[in-house]
This record gives structure tokens, C-alpha cells and sequence, in this order.
């Protein structure tokens, strides 16, 4: 006869609390994302883009719409027009700080339906396989092959340009390599024992799909996610300098399209131009970065020692 | 009547070459408390009679032919909707590698709870009660319940899947090889726990192993699977002892006896036939030394050679 309390902790010794475990994997994983440079440079330019967007309409409250006098048409910075005025005499830096909240939250929530739509039809199309899968998948090739930029520019003028027409738009454009990314990691994880277990033990498909495959594809979904908004706050800035924004609320492509339409290149009024550019710039590179430090993140394989 | 009576069972998978009789009319009897062991080399059978009871084949495979009666329920014709409600209610599975039986990213106890959710429609916190009893049953501290699988070692792991197994309380279990790749030890503790909750709550169970002194040390009968046929059916003592067919011999020969002398062990010669082309008569003639002509031709049936014991063979079955 085998001892059985072999495998029961003796008293003496205090199992580790909740919170203390908790507390101890936020650590390490703050410890890891820490030392990934490239990751915490992304995190600043989120963070710093992130206030910028929620609390810098508050403390400078300047209509960026209002129009100023003809003497204070594209004029070069100076104390009172901190990034000077563009061809209509507006202060650029109020453009530039209520742009910030169109652009990125254009940006997030045209991501949010693209991780939805995408993860439905991977994870449907993973899972079920077979004519469903066929059929997804083709659809998905589809989205793929079809050149984005042409196809969202029909779209949105079919549509109108308003707010909420361009995140549409690009939400239901660019979800086909999510679907396809998530597809192929429900194929990996439906071959797993656990899923067996699950179908044995009596649960449906819709069950297992929502309960177990779900939590497995979760991580990739989210690392996803981030390189996505880089991508939908590009395709924003690219609809609306191409004319598609919403006049009423101005964003970063929407300064860029006014910019380029009167010439500011031209007679050298680099102040109207550049910041919007740089805007966008540091934007998505800084979700390009951050979403490759969570992908180091929840991939240990990639991981450097 | 048996709580369980499998009858003839076919179960064939339609492979590109052909069609594989991976199980070709076994036929066995389980009475309420008893305990039979499935056993053979890789490949002869086990899993699939086991997975055709429970209705869990792949795509691949079906029934064939054949009953499986379940308190006098055919499980082979009843749909697969009914079987998802008598699954785990009635029949529980104790899955080969508990090691990947368990989702990583889900606490052992939810995992657990989910099956009572499912079967017995109770809430979460019943549910969680009911868990908690069950982690005390096989011996799991349960603060566990609120780890994740990878915080368990392999020992426990398995543990857990026999509290899943046992969670609806149902009355035939069928453990898939569940102590390989556990250590002797570890082995050794699960066995007894199966045998000890088996005992307490008079459940039937279907053991499938390749393992000899597992199946000596916790079943009441057992059946000599080859190539999708049953060649022997008796008590483990038969079996063990008074075997008579010449597979089983090999068999029981091929593992060491720990009282004897110390030689090499004696090894089958040949391999397990090819079930796409399999040979005609026996199929067990190619590799054995007594066969006769008669078995290169017609192949033998069961017969009871005593009470209880059944043997299909030409040359040793009509002996004694």
C-alpha cells in the first residue's frame, strides 16, 4: 500500500495566497515587458498619445473649427498660434489635439469590429472545417485579394463620410488576415486531447468553441489586435487625405488632405504639414512596436535569453 | 439482465486503401460491480471497442454491426443526441494522457464544475460544491481548485480526470490506459484509488491495457484482444493462470516473473497483422507455432472450454 499522504502538503507549510501568486505573475510579467526596449518605447508613445487624446481637449479648449481673421491666415508659429494657423486662419495645434481623438478613436473602434468579425469566421471556420471552412475561407481570400484602398474609397462614398461610416468601412475592409491567423491556431488548438475530453464529457460545438478554444486563441487574438490599429489608424489617415474624412470632425488625415490641398508644401508653411505626418508617424509605430513586444510576450519562443 | 452486454460488435473505418476492421465481432458481458480488463498489443482493438461503446469514433469509423446493450438500451442505435445525455451520466471515461485532457488556460475545478453544469443542469456554486467533494474523494487538497492544470504534477492531473470521470456519478467507467506514462509509484496510488472508489460506489469498469500485472491487480475478468478479435475471455485467474490460447501464452510469457530465475524474457516472434490484408483463417497463424492446416482456413469461434472461459483456437480449444 502506497502512503497516501504523500501528495498532501503538510501542515507546516503555508501555501502561497491568491494574491501573492497574483501579485507575483504581474511582476514577472511587468519584469519582462520591462526589459524589452523596443516594447516600452511603444508603451510611452501609446501612453503619450492616449493622454493626449483623452484629456488634451480639456486643458487647451480651443475650437479647432473657428476661423480666423485675414490677417492670421497661414501664419508661422509664434506665441499665440503655437503651431501657427492653416489657409483659414485655424490655430493648427487645436486641430492637431482634438485630430488626435478622431484619428485614434476611428482607429480603435474600426479595430475592434475588424477582432470581431475576424475571430468569429477563424474560429467558425477552424473548428467546424470541412464545407464551412471551404466556404469562409474562400469569402476570406476574397477580402484578401480585393486592393483595400479602392475598395474602401467605393464604399465610403456610397456610404457618405461620416464618423461613423469610415470606422464601418474599414472595420468590415480588413479583417480577412485576422480570420486567417485565427483560423489556423483554432486548427492547432482542435487537435489538442482537451477538446476530445470536451466533446466526450457532452458539450456542443458552440460551447467548446466559446469555453475552450476561445481562451487558447485569446492571446494571439489580442497581440493581433494592436498590430491591426496601427494598421486601421493608417487606412483612417489614407481615406480622409484622400477627401473621405468627415469635414465636422477633423483628423490627422483630414489637416494632411487640407494641407495638401492648398499648397502648403508649396509656400513652404512646413507647420501645417509636418505635425499631422508626425502624428501618424509616431502613432503606428508605436503600436507596431508594442504589439510585437506582446507578441514576444505571450510567445516565450520568441523570447531572447 | 447485465448492465452491460456488447454483442458481436463490428466497427470498420473506410480508409483510402480500404476498409479496416479494427473491431470484428467481439462479444463480452460486464454484470453491475465487475470490472474487465480490454487487453492486447498496440492496436488490436481496445480503444476502439472502447470509443464504439461510447459512441466517440472519429469520422473515419462506425458501427457496423453488432448491439451494445446499456441496461438493456442499444447504444449503437440510439442517436447521437441521446448518447451526448447518457455519456457521463451513465458512461464516464477516463482518457488515455491526462497530461492534455485538460484545457491549459482553465482552472482545474471550473473545468470540472463544467461537466456537472452541463449533465445535472446545476448553477456554479452547487456545482463548485460538488467539485469540492470530489477533490476531497480523490484525495486533491481542495484549495486546488483554483489552480490551473500546469501548477498540478502528472499524478494529480490524473486524479482530476478520475473526479471528472466520477463527477455525475455514473455507473460504468471506462479508464483508456489511465496510468500510462505515470511513474510505478504514482501508477500504483491511482490504481488503488480507482479500485477503492470503484468498490464504494459498485461502479462497473472497462479497463483497456497492455499491462499484465494492471489488469491481474484490478480487474475480475478479463479479454484477450487480437487484431479486432476476442482470442481469450475468462477470469484474471485464467487468464493468468489456466490460460489456454497460444497468444495468451506468449503474452502472459513475455513479462518477467519476478520469482523465477532470472533469464531473457520470451518475445512474440512476427508482427500484428496488416488489417487492411490480413491473412485468412486465424489470424493469429502466421506466428504461431502450433498452427495446423485447418487454421490457415477457417477461422475459430469462442467456445467455453469451462465455466466462464471462453478460447477461440483450432488446436488448444477443442483439447482440453
Amino acid at each position: 500500500m502506497v502512503d497516501p499522504n504523500v501528495l498532501q502538503p503538510k501542515p507546516e507549510i503555508k501555501i502561497m495566497g491568491k494574491k501573492d501568486v497574483h501579485l507575483r505573475k504581474y511582476q514577472q510579467i511587468i519584469a519582462i515587458f520591462k526589459s524589452n526596449k523596443i516594447g516600452m518605447f511603444g508603451v510611452s508613445i501609446f501612453v503619450f498619445f492616449g493622454l493626449v487624446a483623452l484629456i488634451g481637449p480639456l486643458i487647451f479648449p480651443y475650437d479647432p473649427l473657428q476661423i480666423g481673421s485675414g490677417d492670421e491666415v497661414l501664419q508661422s508659429p509664434d506665441s499665440t498660434h503655437w503651431l501657427g494657423t492653416d489657409d483659414l486662419g485655424r490655430d493648427v495645434f487645436a486641430a492637431l489635439i482634438s485630430g488626435s481623438r478622431v484619428s485614434l478613436g476611428i482607429g480603435l473602434l474600426a479595430t475592434f469590429i475588424t477582432m470581431v468579425i475576424g475571430t468569429l469566421i477563424g474560429i467558425s471556420s477552424g473548428y467546424i472545417g470541412g464545407k464551412v471552412d471551404t466556404i469562409l475561407m474562400r469569402f476570406t481570400e476574397i477580402f484578401l485579394v480585393l486592393p483595400w484602398l479602392p475598395l474602401m474609397l467605393v464604399l465610403a462614398a456610397l456610404l457618405g463620410s461620416s464618423i461613423w461610416n469610415i470606422i464601418l468601412v474599414i472595420g468590415f475592409t480588413s479583417w480577412s488576415s485576422t480570420a486567417r491567423i485565427v483560423r489556423a491556431q483554432t486548427l492547432s488548438v482542435k487537435e489538442r486531447q482537451f477538446i476530445e475530453r470536451a466533446k466526450a464529457i457532452g458539450a456542443n460545438d458552440f460551447y467548446i468553441m466559446y469555453k475552450h478554444v476561445l481562451p487558447n486563441v485569446f492571446p494571439l487574438i489580442f497581440a493581433n489586435t494592436i498590430l491591426v490599429s496601427a494598421v486601421a489608424i493608417l487606412s483612417e489617415t489614407s481615406l480622409s487625405f484622400l477627401g473621405m474624412g468627415d469635414a465636422s470632425h477633423p483628423s490627422w488625415g483630414m489637416m494632411l488632405h487640407y494641407a495638401f490641398t492648398s499648397g502648403a508644401a508649396s509656400v513652404g508653411a512646413y507647420w501645417f504639414l509636418l505635425p499631422p505626418g508626425l502624428c501618424v508617424v509616431g502613432v503606428v509605430l508605436g503600436f507596431t512596436f508594442l504589439g510585437y513586444a506582446f507578441e514576444e510576450l505571450f510567445n516565450p519562443k520568441l523570447r531572447r535569453s | 439482465m447485465s448492465l452491460l452486454e456488447v454483442r458481436d460488435l463490428k466497427t470498420y473505418f473506410h480508409a483510402k486503401e480500404g476498409i479496416v476492421k479494427a473491431v470484428d465481432g467481439v462479444t463480452f458481458t460486464l454484470e453491475e460491480g465487475e470490472a474487465i480488463a480490454l487487453v492486447g498489443e498496440s492496436g488490436c482493438g481496445k480503444t476502439t471497442t472502447a470509443l464504439s461503446i461510447t459512441k466517440l469514433l472519429p469520422k473515419e469509423g462506425h458501427i457496423a454491426g453488432g448491439d451494445v446493450l446499456f441496461n438493456g438500451v442499444d447504444l449503437a442505435k440510439i442517436s447521437h443526441e441521446k448518447m451526448r445525455r447518457t455519456r457521463w451520466n451513465d458512461i464516464s471515461i477516463v482518457f488515455q494522457g491526462a497530461m492534455n485532457s485538460l484545457n491549459p488556460v482553465m482552472k482545474v475545478g471550473d473545468q470540472i464544475a463544467e461537466v456537472i453544469m452541463l449533465h445535472k443542469g446545476s448553477n456554479y456554486k452547487e456545482a463548485m460544491q460538488k467539485v469540492k467533494k470530489l477533490f476531497e474523494l480523490v484525495e486533491i487538497n481542495s484549495e486546488r481548485m483554483n489552480q490551473y492544470p500546469h501548477e498540478f504534477s502528472g499524478g494529480m492531473k490524473q486524479r482530476a480526470m478520475i473526479a471528472m470521470a466520477l463527477a455525475c456519478d455514473p455507473k460504468l467507467i471506462i479508464g483508456d490506459e489511465p496510468t500510462t506514462a505515470l511513474d510505478v509509484m504514482v501508477q500504483a496510488q491511482i490504481l488503488n484509488l480507482l479500485e477503492k472508489l470503484r468498490k464504494e460506489m459498485n461502479m462497473s469498469m472497462i479497463l483497456i491495457t497492455h499491462d499484465l500485472s494492471v489488469m491481474g491487480e484490478t480487474c475480475d475478468k478479463a479479454a484477450i484482444m487480437y487484431a479486432g478479435k476476442i482470442v481469450e475471455l475468462g477470469s484474471v485467474e485464467d487468464i493468468l493462470e489456466k490460460h489456454v490460447h497460444p497468444y495468451t501464452e506468449k503474452l502472459v510469457h513475455s513479462y518477467p516473473d519476478i520469482y523465477g530465475n532470472r533469464e531473457m524474457i520470451s518475445s512474440i516472434p512476427g508482427s500484428p497483422p496488416n488489417l487492411l490484408n490480413p491473412p485468412t483463417g486465424c489470424l493469429f497463424h502466421p506466428r504461431c507455432e502450433f498452427a495446423i492446416d485447418e487454421c490457415k482456413l477457417t477461422e475459430p469461434v469462442l467456445r467455453e472450454i469451462s465455466s466462464n472461459h471462453f478460447v477461440a483456437c483450432h488446436v488448444r480449444g477443442g483439447l482440453i
